[in-house]
Formats: structure tokens, C-alpha cells, sequence
């Protein structure tokens, strides 16, 4: 279901929007002044719309309209229930941390738990709380994006995670946003910095609990991975599916370092999820893959820019959707590689199965090669189940559907296995398996 | 009643008539070969059996112990014992050879009300059956069939027929691509399935698979009909002579 909304005039309603948030916007000395300025940067352009070049199949203007007004202070009954929902989503092992409807829940997370090796503070109290330079940074930001910049005016709170030097830190850390109110938005934005030699694995789920409805959940998450770092990072959408989700990641990755991120979309109205990956030190590896699922009339877009800045890094991309009914995926991926980043080693591939005759999937992947001495590669390709594999199934004795399903998961499969640590293998598979389940 | 009871068949494909009013029927316990000119018919024959779509069946019937075969899912004719070795076995990657065995196999037995193999009672199965074969173990964790070799490609159906132990066998060209050795090896998989419960259809050019696996009745296929049936005698007749006679009379 797509939101029927009427044509309103977006420019106004989300000053309005701005306005009357801004009295509830936590942030001390400097903050209020850079919110008002990331807010003005917002809006010379506005909501993201398809005259953008990176917008262009994700025209926000056009499919949502509008901003909705903030979200409010969820109530103990909005948290029983994304207590319920957080549940429905735990990777094993992991120590969970909640969101709900925006706010640092820290009576439905697991502190306790953390390990020594980390600490977590909320936004919050982070902005609140700090010397005016440490809390400068975390509302700026390098990536010129409307829907960032958005983010930054808006955000209500979010989770400043560190890690120090040569720390490992054993559990996954998960973060759930739980979505529990009704034609709102909210706004997130956390941070997560990873001293030489650190180790650490972040899983971001995004869902909602009974009754929510109709939201606009817009979060950011900015990484700093230090040299020698290996961070995981994987996030699984499951807006309700008709609420708008929009996610960006900007990750600035070390000297020899390894990033394993990993993106899946399997419900929401509209997602966007943007990466921004900047390979700024030498000897780095980055894997960066995703997992668009649609169905119904729903519309994700996933987008990455990964960003050779320097020599001798390796990037590999693997994109995967499955798209039924009168579904619509996107994958734009570019890879730039600047000129100072001689023998960079990038690859990316995509690929589309489509599973109705009404199924779109736009592929957009871009290569941007400013150096010489590299090696570079595409490819994309998009079509049906291949009906004499079905066939082969069928004839040993899976029914059509067992069989489609089991061809449909070993083509997601092909993007999953990349993650690297079987835990969370399992734990998106499991996610995977579930949106299968729900179409049959 | 015959197991297999195929009554003037007429189908068609793309337009076109392919098997044109076919006829043959088949015992438990006999094993047919059928031989004839590339392009007469044989593998569409062999996929209208197991149920692929994209035929147009145009006339006559198939009954398989009695039952009307071609309202039949092709899942459920696997359940009720019909396997197809195919001529050109397909590559799936990401599903291995072992899940999709095992997912195979427990599909066929519930269907038939019995009940699903454990995980252990299942590898103990496939090692035995594998090792008959001389099927090393790495191959079963491999994609099915990716990246095997054509030979290995036909282990792998005999492999799947020795599993399922289904009551109509149809192999198709399952000699072609295999080395001498090979050749023995599935011959005498295929040799010891025979039983009196068990039909086999054995689609073939050569005689040299008919040598190791000796036919009952040898029948050729000539422009989408059956043209002769007679011993295995005739297969070593055609070797000398051809298919031209039977070219001319269809
Ligand atoms: N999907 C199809 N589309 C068009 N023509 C087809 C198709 N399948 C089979 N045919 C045609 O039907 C005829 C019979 O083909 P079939 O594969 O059954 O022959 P065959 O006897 O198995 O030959 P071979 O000995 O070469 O394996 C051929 O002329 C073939 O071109
Ligand atoms: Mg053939």
C-alpha cells in the first residue's frame, strides 16, 4: 500500500514540522544553532526528489509528500508493545539495545550486559551533557544529502557507541528501532567509533509493533573504523508496510582494516537505505552487500557509494532482490576511485529476480574510475526463476512452491553468505525465510 | 494392467506434432529400450511423462498403474514412483547436493503418508548409496551439479534413481558423456535396481550400454512414433543397418 496522501506543500508543513519540534530537540550550548543550519540546508532542496540525480527512482517528493510531525514520548503502553516486537527479532548472543519511536529505551535494553570492552551512551544525554566541541561533530556531517541533513535538524536521540583501542568486543550489539505510533516521524542518529585494532559487530533491525502505522522513520548511522578495525554491520528492515523507512550509513574505514556490512529490506510503504563508504587508509577490505524482498506495492531503494580514496583497498559488492506482485526495487551502486587510489580492486554485481510480470527492478551501477592501475567490474542482470530448474525440483519431488522457495533462498543466499560470521548468517537467513513464509 | 500403459499419444510442441499417436505399454520387472534418429521424439516423450510443461498434449492417454499420469502434478508422479534421469541434467547453484536430496526425499515419503527420514538415517543412506557408486562425499556438499563434469552429471541422476528407488525408471541418453569405467559403474547401479517391481525405460544411441544393461524389448523411435519393437536383438540390427527404413515408412 502506497500512502495516499493529498499534494501538500512540503516546503511549509515540514517547517511547521521543525518548529515545533524544536523545543523537544535535546542538545546544549552549539546544538540548537547547528540543528537550525543543517535545517537550512534541508531546505534549499527539500524533500529528495527524482530531479536529484541519486533520487531519481525514489522520488520522495512525489511518493510521500510531506513530513510527518515528530513522534511523541512513547507511554508505557507504546512500550509494552515494542517490547513484544523487540522480542520477535533477537539475534542470539546479542546484547540489545531499544529504540522506540526515536527515544533511547534503556528500561526495555540489555546495559547490563554490555561488556567492558564498550560503551554506550545515548545521544541524548551525549549532546545534553558535553564540552560544545565534542558535541559539534555529531550533528555535522561530510555527506551533502537532503534527507541526512533533515536528519541531523530532527534527530530526538540515538546510541554514541566506543570502542577503544585493541578492544574486542565479543557479543553482537543489536540495536532495535521499534516503531509504535500512528502517522508520525522520527529521527535517529547514532555513532559508533572503533579504535586501532577494535573489533565489533552492530545488527540495526527496524520494526514496528501492533497498531503502528503510516510512520516515517528516518535514521543515520556514522562509523569511524581505525586502523586495523573489523567492523560488522548489518541491518534488516522491516518497516510496516506502510510506513516510510529511510537509513543512511556513512563509514570512514581505516588502514587495513575489514568492513562487512550488510543491508536487507523486506517490508515498508518506501525504504531508501543509503551506505556511504569511504576507504580512507591503505591495505583496507571492505564487503558491502544487501537483500532487497518486495512484494505488494511496496518500493525499496538501496543505494552505495563506495569511495576509494587511497591505494590498495578492495571493495566487493553482491546485491540481490526478490520482487513479486507489483513490487519495486532499486539498486544504484557507484564506485569511485579518486586518483591517488592506484591498484584499488572493486567489484560489484546485482541481480534481480522477478517474480510477477508486474515486478520492476531498476539497476544503476556506476563506475567512476579516476586512476590508472586498477581493477574494476559490473555487472547486472535481472529476470524470472529458470523454469527448467523448477522443473528438475518438481520432478524429484518438491511441489512447485517448495520448489520456487528453494531457488528463491539460494538466490538471496548468494548475498547472505557473505556475511561472515555464521551467527548473524543464521539470524538474517531466519528474517529471510520469514518473508518467504509470509507469501506463500 | 500394465505399470506404464501409454495409448495413442499425440503431442504437440510449438506448433509442431512431435510424437504422433505413440503406443506402448510396459510390465513391472522388464526393462525397454528405445532407440531412434536424433530429434524423433524421445526426450519429449521422456519429459511428458514426468510432467514438464510447455507440451501441448493433443490426444490419447498415459496410465500409470491405471491412473491417469497426465493429471498428475510432476511432484506427485515422483511421489508415486516415476523418475526421469535426464538427458541434460541442470545446474543449480546455491541449493547442495545433500539438501536437495534430503528435501527430495522426505517430500516423496510424505506424500506418501511415510514417515520423513531423520538426519542420520538419511546420511546413512546416501553414504551407502554413494559409495556404491563410487560418489565421493565432497561432491554431495557441491551445488547440484555445478561445476561436475558431464559423467558426473549422470552419476549424480543414477545417484537420485538408487535413492528414490521410484518403480518406472527413465533414463535418457544416461551413457552419453561417460568414460568406460563410468559406463560400468552406472550400468551396474542401473543393474541392481532391476526387480520385478521396477520398469525401466532406457533411452539410448548405442548398444554398448545395452550390452551391460540387457534389454527385454528394444524398441525404435522414428518421427514421434514407435515403428518396431522386438528382442534385444534388434539393437545390434541397427547397428548394421541404421534408421533410414524407418525414416521412409513414418
Ligand atoms: N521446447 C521446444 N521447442 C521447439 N521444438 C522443440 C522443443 N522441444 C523439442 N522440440 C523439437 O521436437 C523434436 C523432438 O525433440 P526431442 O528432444 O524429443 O528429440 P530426441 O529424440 O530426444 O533427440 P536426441 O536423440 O537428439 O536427444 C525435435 O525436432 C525438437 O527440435
Ligand atoms: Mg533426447
Amino acid at each position: 500500500m502506497k500512502q495516499v496522501l493529498p499534494k501538500a506543500d512540503p516546503e511549509r508543513s515540514i517547517g511547521n514540522v521543525f518548529a515545533a519540534a524544536r523545543g523537544r530537540l535535546p542538545g546544549a550550548g552549539l546544538v540548537p544553532q547547528i540543528r537550525a543550519s543543517a535545517f537550512e540546508v534541508y531546505e534549499r532542496t527539500g524533500l529528495p526528489h527524482r530531479g536529484m540525480e541519486d533520487w531519481k527512482y525514489t522520488d520522495l517528493r512525489a511518493l510521500i509528500g510531506e513530513v510527518l510531525p515528530l513522534a511523541p514520548r512513547p507511554d508505557a503502553e507504546a512500550l509494552v508493545r515494542a517490547k513484544v516486537s523487540a522480542e520477535q527479532v533477537s539475534v542470539d548472543q546479542a546484547v540489545k539495545l531499544v529504540m522506540v519511536d526515536g527515544i533511547f529505551a534503556p528500561e526495555l535494553s540489555d546495559l547490563g550486559r554490555l561488556e567492558n570492552e564498550v560503551v554506550v551512551r545515548s545521544l541524548r544525554e551525549v549532546l545534553e551533557n558535553s564540552s560544545p566541541g565534542d558535541m559539534a561533530g555529531l550533528l555535522l556531517s561530510t555527506t551533502s544529502d537532503s534527507a541526512i541533513s533533515l536528519n541531523a535538524a530532527m534527530a530526538t536521540d540515538g546510541l554514541v557507541i566506543t570502542v577503544a583501542d585493541g578492544n574486542a568486543v565479543k557479543r553482537p550489539i543489536q540495536i532495535v528501532h521499534v516503531a509504535t505510533a500512528l502517522s508520525v516521524s522520527t529521527f535517529t542518529r547514532s555513532y559508533l567509533q572503533l579504535g586501532k585494532g577494535a573489533h565489533a559487530a552492530i545488527v540495526e533491525s527496524f520494526v514496528s509493533a501492533e497498531r503502528a502505522s503510516g510512520y516515517q522513520a528516518n535514521d543515520a548511522i556514522i562509523a569511524l573504523v581505525g586502523n586495523e578495525a573489523s567492523l560488522s554491520h548489518i541491518r534488516v528492515a522491516a518497516a510496516a508496510s506502510d510506513a516510510v523507512n529511510i537509513s543512511s550509513a556513512i563509514i570512514a574505514v581505516g588502514a587495513r582494516a575489514k568492513l562487512d556490512l550488510f543491508s536487507m529490506t523486506c517490508s515498508g510503504s518506501i525504504s531508501r537505505y543509503q551506505g556511504f563508504i569511504k576507504l580512507a587508509g591503505e591495505g583496507t577490505k571492505v564487503s558491502a552487500n544487501g537483500v532487497n524482498l518486495i512484494r505488494d506495492e511496496l518500493h525499496a531503494d538501496t543505494t552505495m557509494v563506495v569511495d576509494h580514496a587511497v591505494p590498495h583497498c578492495t571493495s566487493r559488492e553482491k546485491f540481490r532482490a526478490v520482487i513479486d506482485d507489483c513490487g519495486r526495487s532499486v539498486f544504484q551502486g557507484r564506485i569511485v576511485v579518486r586518483p591517488a587510489a592506484r591498484k584499488t580492486d572493486a567489484n560489484l554485481t546485482t541481480r534481480a529476480l522477478l517474480l510477477s510480470d508486474q515486478a520492476e527492478a531498476d539497476s544503476k551501477p556506476e563506475l567512476e574510475i579516476l586512476a590508472d592501475d586498477v581493477t574494476c567490474g559490473h555487472g547486472a542482470t535481472s529476470g524470472a526463476l529458470d523454469n527448467s530448474l523448477v522443473f528438475y525440483l518438481r520432478a524429484r519431488g518438491l511441489s512447485e512452491k517448495d520448489a520456487k522457495m528453494l531457488l528463491i533462498k539460494a538466490f538471496v543466499g548468494e548475498s547472505i553468505e557473505e556475511i561472515t560470521s555464521e551467527n548473524l548468517r543464521d539470524f538474517v537467513t531466519a528474517q529471510a525465510e520469514h518473508w518467504l513464509q509470509a507469501g506463500r | 494392467m500394465a505399470l506404464l500403459e501409454i495409448r495413442d499419444l499425440h503431442v504437440g510442441v510449438e506448433d509442431r506434432e512431435v510424437i504422433r499417436g505413440l503406443d506402448l505399454n510396459v510390465d513391472a520387472g522388464e526393462v525397454h529400450a528405445i532407440m531412434g534418429p536424433n530429434g524423433s521424439g524421445k526426450s519429449t516423450l521422456s519429459h511428458v511423462i514426468a510432467g514438464k510443461l510447455g507440451y501441448e498434449i493433443t490426444g490419447g492417454q498415459i496410465l500409470f498403474r491405471g491412473e491417469n499420469l497426465l493429471r498428475m502434478e510432476p511432484n506427485e508422479r515422483a511421489a508415486k514412483g516415476v523418475f526421469l534421469g535426464f538427458q541434460y541434467p541442470v545446474e543449480i547453484p546455491g541449493v547442495t547436493t545433500m539438501n536437495f536430496l534430503r528435501a527430495a526425499l522426505n517430500a516423496q515419503r510424505k506424500a506418501r503418508d511415510q514417515q520423513e527420514f531423520s538426519t542420520p538415517e538419511f546420511l546413512k543412506r546416501i553414504r551407502e548409496v554413494a559409495g556404491s557408486l563410487n560418489i565421493p562425499q565432497d561432491m554431495l556438499k557441491r551445488g547440484v551439479n555445478v561445476g561436475f563434469s558431464g559423467g558426473e552429471k549422470k552419476r549424480n541422476e543414477i545417484l537420485q534413481m538408487a535413492l528414490f528407488e521410484p518403480s518406472l525408471c527413465i533414463l535418457d541418453e544416461i551413457d552419453s558423456g561417460l568414460d568406460i569405467d563410468a559406463l560400468r559403474i552406472v550400468a551396474s547401479g542401473i543393474n541392481a535396481l532391476r526387480s520385478p517391481e521396477r520398469a525401466m525405460i532406457v533411452i539410448t544411441h548405442y548398444r554398448r550400454l545395452l550390452d551391460h544393461v540387457v534389454p527385454d524389448v528394444v524398441h525404435v523411435m522414428s518421427r514421434g512414433r514407435i515403428m518396431k519393437s522386438a528382442g534385444k536383438e534388434l539393437a545390434l540390427e541397427l547397428e548394421a543397418s541404421g534408421y533410414a527404413q524407418f525414416e521412409d515408412a513414418a
